[in-house]
């Protein structure tokens, strides 16, 4: 089966002498969900410049749906639809000519094209905006505005470049949906964020780049089995005075009604329960102190620098 | 026509003549008004005191000119600022995700400056009707140079966009490159008026071989061979395409 993505040895090193990427290995399957997470400067959004024709190459090998980027740039150009991080269409234009007009760079003529941008305004929920110049819609619009243009030639695979930063919840929620929907339909779909909560909630698989490496690539259900220690913030009825000993958790006071423990992957919640019970303790509420890939992400970062500076 | 490239190329000079139609003060009015000072002040004020020039009445012989100086600027700005406003908003990105061809969108570019640069000229042409009775000697030629001068500098202001990292770039070259070359290409006075060595030196000046060639095309008087203009005209046709060309492959000032 060909694969969605295929990155052999990608190296990229700038003008400036920064070396971006260390020889990539990266594999997205047809269909997929796939998280690039990483911190700030980590060669995320160089990965997705270099795919999508806005990063110049360097050594290396990048294969979009079978598609060679050094022999066949327009197959891997007409695969893809590219959300990019930062707003990038004329602010002047009305949202439906951006539509309209990137559907022509495509070779869609305007007939199709117009039918396709209200099509996609509409599941966007911007038709209502569509005479508007783009530079009076809010932040979360134009992001929408940027997936709609990404859409309108219909590509399998969608590449978003922190897709909700800066969108308010309710919007981020909606579009979460929007995308579940649309890998549903077959669209193989890559993104990077900062919210782990939305690569965790959306992504059947994530890779973990820093400094220029991947530092792991599994499913995320995987990533999350081997993560060993959890911590938990549980809240209590009652004053707490002291810290409360839990056999076998190393537990701390959090403030005189919340007590926060770490619970290995052998351990249950049920044991804290029991111990907390028997101390008269009576639990009103329990909740995750971080996301669980969060906590992953920066063991694997830090782990990853800590190695660079040694 | 229904091949991909060609409505990516309508596409693009779809867009480049609505974005200098839709902003016609600043992009149509301008030179119109312009042109007019100059018929006024040079053609009739100054230019009835002046007499002949090369045995044509003075505003019959800078019309050609001036026409063809509107040509020139507007041609150059339009894809200068458009191109370098796209790089500016990043929207330029638009065409680089998408599977257009680097000759695709130079044509389109080009097409959309040649296409305002003409617009002016028209308009001065008509203006300039009011002022001289304006018989075509050669509609030919004054066609194919008008045009093929638009397209040279429509191609030059590509160049310099591409270039450009800040707005001054895009006018450094106009004010201090495109400005005293077209003045001292003929457009007011004819070369035949001055010292041996300073015809010399004009005929080192393209657009002196476009002016001179376009009022041949108009009044039928030029000051050189007409053929060694058009050659002149296609070669740096050529040359600046292919530069332009390169320079799209190359991505540069465009990707890193």
């Amino acid at each position: 089966m060909t694969k969605a993505l295929e990155i052999k040895q990608l190296r990229k090193v700038f003008d400036n002498g920064f070396v971006a990427l260390k020889g990539i290995d990266l594999n997205v399957e047809e269909g997929d969900f796939f998280a690039l997470l990483g911190p700030n400067g980590a060669g995320k959004s160089t990965i997705l410049g270099i795919v999508s024709s806005l990063v110049n190459k360097g050594e290396g090998k990048v294969i979009v749906r079978g598609h060679d980027l050094d022999t066949d740039r327009e197959g891997v150009k007409r695969s893809l639809g590219v959300v990019p991080q930062e707003f990038n269409f004329n602010s002047f234009e009305k949202v439906q000519d951006i539509i309209v007009q990137q559907a022509g760079y495509y070779g869609l003529k305007r007939k199709l094209a117009l039918a396709r941008s209200e099509t996609y305004l509409k599941q966007l929920d911007l038709w209502d905006k569509r005479d508007v110049p783009a530079r009076l819609l809010s932040g979360g619009m134009k992001r929408r505005l940027m997936i709609a243009r990404a859409l309108v030639h219909e590509p399998r695979m969608l590449i978003l470049d922190e897709p909700t930063a800066g969108v308010d919840i309710e919007i981020r929620r909606s579009m979460w949906t929007f995308l579940k929907q649309l890998n549903r339909q077959g669209t193989t779909i890559i993104l990077t964020t900062h919210y782990l909560e939305e690569a965790e909630s959306l992504c059947r698989n994530i890779a973990i780049i820093d400094n220029g490496e991947i530092v792991t690539q599994a499913p995320t259900k995987e990533l999350l089995k081997g993560k060993q220690r959890s911590t938990y913030v549980v809240d209590v009825r009652g004053t707490l005075t002291t810290t409360p000993e839990l056999e076998g958790f190393h537990s701390r006071l959090v403030d005189d009604h919340s007590l926060e423990f770490d619970l290995t992957s052998e351990q249950t919640l049920n044991e804290v329960f029991s111990q907390l019970q028997a101390k008269e303790l009576e639990v009103v509420s329990i909740r995750p102190k971080t996301n669980r890939l969060e906590e992953l992400f920066v063991d694997l970062t830090t782990h990853s620098k800590q190695e660079v500076g040694a | 026509m229904n091949h991909p490239y060609w409505v990516a190329f309508s596409t693009i000079v779809y867009k480049e003549i609505r974005r200098f139609t839709r902003i016609w003060v600043q992009t149509l009015l301008p030179p119109g008004i312009t042109m007019v000072l100059y018929f006024i002040i040079f053609g009739n004020l100054i230019g009835s005191r002046i007499g002949t020039m090369d045995g044509y009445d003075y505003m019959q012989f800078i019309v050609p000119g001036l026409i063809m100086m509107s040509v020139i600027t507007n041609s150059y700005g339009n894809v200068s600022s458009s191109f370098f406003s796209n790089k500016f908003q990043k929207s330029i990105e638009e065409l680089m995700v998408a599977p257009v061809p680097n000759w695709v969108i130079m044509l389109g570019f080009v097409t959309g400056g040649a296409a305002r640069g003409l617009a002016c000229g028209l308009i001065v042409t008509i203006l300039s009707l009011w002022f001289t009775d304006l018989q075509v000697h050669n509609i030919l030629i004054t066609l194919s140079v008008i045009v093929l001068t638009a397209i040279v500098f429509a191609t030059a202001g590509l160049i310099n966009a591409i270039f450009a990292t800040k707005f001054d770039d895009v006018t450094i070259v106009p004010t201090f490159i495109l400005t005293p070359l077209t003045y001292l290409g003929g457009v007011f006075y004819s070369v035949s008026l001055l010292p041996e060595v300073w015809q010399w030196v004009s005929k080192l000046n393209p657009i002196f071989y476009m002016v001179n060639t376009f009022r041949y095309g108009i009044i039928g008087h030029s000051d050189i061979p007409v053929l060694g203009a058009y050659a002149m005209l296609l070669m740096f046709t050529a040359l600046l395409m292919s530069w332009a060309l390169y320079l799209l492959h190359t991505g540069r000032g465009l990707r890193s």
